[in-house]
C-alpha cells in the first residue's frame, strides 16, 4: 500500500449538475475515507418565514428544489394544515397526490438519465431526457409551468383538472409507459450497465438502519419503509400500496428501485384518475396559527422521506419552520459506501444516492 | 450577427440555485431543444469553454469558486446569467446568506430571466452570447494587431 493521499471532488464537477465536494482519502486507486463538505448552496431559506406570511411562504417552500418542488409545496402545506386544523377537500387531496407522483416520474426518469451519464451510457442519457420532456408537457398542460407549478396552495389547490385534462394525462402516461418500458430493459438487463453497477457501493441492511438512510437508498437495501404506505392525504385512497424492495444494496438495485417505482408511480396516477370525486377543490383558510402551536408532517419525496415542523406565535408569521431532507440523512449512509470503493466508482456511488443539494442546504 | 462562426462549448456551475434552472440547462442540451445540434456542448473544463452558464446567486461560500471558473477560461469569453437568482437573487434577494446577483462577483454579459428561465430564454441567451463572442473576439485580434 501506497501513502494516503487526498484528491478534492467538485464543487464543480460534471457528474454533478449541483456542488457537492468531497475530500477523498485515497490510496492507490482504492479510497479510505470520503469527507463531504457542504455549504456552496446555503441560502438562509427558513429564516424567510419571519418576514414572508404563512401563505406567501408556500412560493418559498416551492423554491427548496427545483426537482422536487411540488414535493416541497405539498408538505409545507401539510404541515400549515396540520397547524390550523384545515380540513381539505377530498378532490384536492386526489389532485395533490396526482401531481406529486407525476413529479416523482419526472424526478426518477431524470435520475436515471444522469446515472446513464455517469457510467458513459450516453445515448441513454438522451432517451430517458426525452422522455422526460413529455412528463414536462403533461405538467405543462395541467399547471402551465414545467419546473415550478404553484398549484398548491394552504386549503387545497389552486387549480382544476378537467375531463378533458384528466384524458390528455392518460393518454401522455399510456405513451410514456411503453416507450420507458424499453428504457428499463436497457437499464435492467444491459450487460455494460450491470458490469458498471452490480457489487459497486454495497451498503448492508444493518448498515442502513444504523445510518438511517432513507428513499430509494434505503429500499435497495431491503428496508421496508416508504411513508406513502402509511396512507396519509390522497395515498389513504389507493386500494393497496407495497413499496418496492431489493435486497442487493448495491448501485444496481437502487437504479432497479427507482427504475420499478417509475412504473409504480404511473400505476397509482391511473388509479387515482379512474376515482376522482366530484367537489370543490380548496377551502378559505381565515385566521393564523396559535400561540406555541406546533405540528409534525412527513411525506415521501422522490429521494425519500422529508420530515417538516413547523411552530405558530398567534400572527400570520410563523414562528419557526424546519425540514429535513432526505439528502442530508442520506449523506451519511454515502461516506459509508464509499470506503473501500474505486476511484472511477465515486461518481456513480455519489448518484446513486440521488443527491439534492439544495434541498439539503436551503 | 448574420452567422457564427463558431459553435460554443458552455460551462455550467450551480451558485445557490434551487436545482430548478440547473435542470433547465440540462433539459436545453437535450432532446426535446436540442442546442447540441448547434454544436453547442456542456464541457467540465473551463479551459475548453467559451460561454459560462451560472445559475444561483453568489454567497461567501462560493463567490470565490464562481471568480475561479471565469478566471481559468480563456478570452474570448461570455458569461450568462440564467434565472432571475443569477440575475438580482430573486426570491432570495434578502435571504442573510445571499450577497445578490453574479454581477457582483464577474462582470455578466447576458441576463436570462425567469423562475426557473425557460430553455427557449436560455437558447435566446446563448445566441446573443455568441454575437458578443464574435465582437470581443474582434477587439482582441484588433488590440493584438496594434501591439
Amino acid at each position: 500500500m501506497g501513502k494516503s493521499t487526498i484528491i478534492p471532488f467538485g464543487p464543480q464537477h460534471p457528474v454533478l449538475p449541483e456542488p457537492l465536494h468531497l475530500d477523498l482519502v485515497v490510496e492507490d486507486e482504492r479510497v479510505i475515507q470520503a469527507v463531504p463538505q457542504i455549504g456552496f448552496v446555503h441560502r438562509g431559506l427558513e429564516k424567510l418565514v419571519e418576514t414572508r406570511d404563512y401563505n406567501q411562504f408556500i412560493y418559498v417552500a416551492e423554491r427548496i428544489c427545483g426537482i422536487c418542488a411540488l414535493g416541497h409545496s405539498l408538505g409545507y402545506a401539510e404541515t400549515v394544515e396540520g397547524l390550523m386544523g384545515i380540513e381539505v377537500p377530498k378532490r384536492a387531496e386526489y389532485l395533490r397526490v396526482i401531481w406529486h407522483e407525476l413529479s416523482r416520474v419526472h424526478s426518477h426518469i431524470l435520475w436515471l438519465g444522469l446515472a446513464a451519464d455517469a457510467f458513459g451510457f450516453e445515448s441513454l442519457f438522451m432517451h430517458c431526457w426525452r422522455l422526460r420532456e413529455r412528463v414536462l408537457d403533461v405538467f405543462e398542460k395541467t399547471t402551465g409551468g414545467r419546473v415550478i407549478f404553484s398549484v398548491i396552495k394552504v386549503g387545497g389547490v389552486e387549480r382544476d383538472i378537467t375531463q378533458f385534462q384528466s384524458h390528455v394525462i392518460l393518454d401522455a402516461l399510456a405513451g410514456i409507459k411503453d416507450e420507458y418500458n424499453q428504457l428499463c430493459k436497457a437499464f435492467l438487463n444491459d450487460t455494460s450497465v450491470q458490469t458498471r453497477l452490480v457489487d459497486v457501493g454495497y451498503l448492508s441492511y444493518e448498515d442502513a438502519i444504523d445510518y438511517s438512510v432513507v428513499g430509494p437508498f434505503a429500499r435497495a437495501s431491503n428496508v421496508n419503509y416508504d411513508v406513502r404506505m402509511l396512507g396519509k392525504g390522497g395515498y389513504k385512497y389507493l386500494d393497496s400500496f407495497d413499496p418496492i424492495l431489493d435486497g442487493q444494496g448495491d448501485c444496481y438495485a437502487r437504479a432497479k428501485v427507482r427504475a420499478l417505482e417509475v412504473i409504480q408511480s404511473i400505476e397509482i396516477i391511473e388509479e387515482l384518475l379512474s376515482k376522482l370525486p366530484e367537489g370543490d377543490i380548496s377551502v378559505s383558510v381565515k385566521g393564523s396559527p396559535a400561540d406555541g402551536a406546533e405540528y409534525c408532517n412527513v411525506l415521501e419525496q422522490p429521494r425519500g422521506e422529508c420530515y417538516y415542523y413547523a411552530r405558530g406565535n398567534g400572527t400570520k408569521y410563523l414562528e419557526r419552520m424546519r425540514m429535513r431532507t432526505p439528502t442530508s440523512q442520506n449523506l451519511a449512509g454515502m461516506t459509508a459506501a464509499l470506503a473501500g470503493c474505486d476511484l472511477a466508482d465515486v461518481n456513480m456511488i455519489v448518484l446513486t444516492i440521488d443527491p439534492c443539494i439544495s434541498c439539503t442546504e436551503r | 450577427m448574420g452567422y457564427a462562426s463558431k459553435s460554443p462549448w458552455v460551462i455550467h456551475y450551480d451558485g445557490s440555485s434551487c436545482n430548478g434552472c440547473d435542470i433547465e440547462v440540462l433539459a436545453t442540451l437535450c432532446p426535446g431543444f436540442d442546442a447540441e445540434r448547434f454544436g453547442v456542448i456542456n464541457t467540465g473544463n473551463p479551459k475548453h469553454a467559451d460561454i459560462f452558464l451560472v445559475t444561483g446567486s453568489v454567497n461567501e461560500r462560493n463567490i470565490d469558486v464562481v471568480k475561479e471558473i471565469y478566471d481559468q477560461m480563456v478570452e474570448p469569453k461570455v458569461v450568462i446569467a440564467c434565472g432571475i437568482c443569477a440575475c438580482t437573487g430573486g426570491i432570495f434577494h434578502d435571504c442573510y446568506n445571499v450577497i445578490g446577483g453574479v454581477d457582483k462577483a464577474i462582470p455578466v454579459d447576458v441576463y436570462a430571466p425567469g423562475c426557473a428561465v425557460r430553455p427557449e430564454a436560455i437558447i435566446d441567451a446563448v445566441v446573443q452570447g455568441i454575437g458578443i463572442l464574435e465582437e470581443k473576439a474582434e477587439a482582441l485580434k484588433a488590440s493584438k494587431r496594434g501591439a
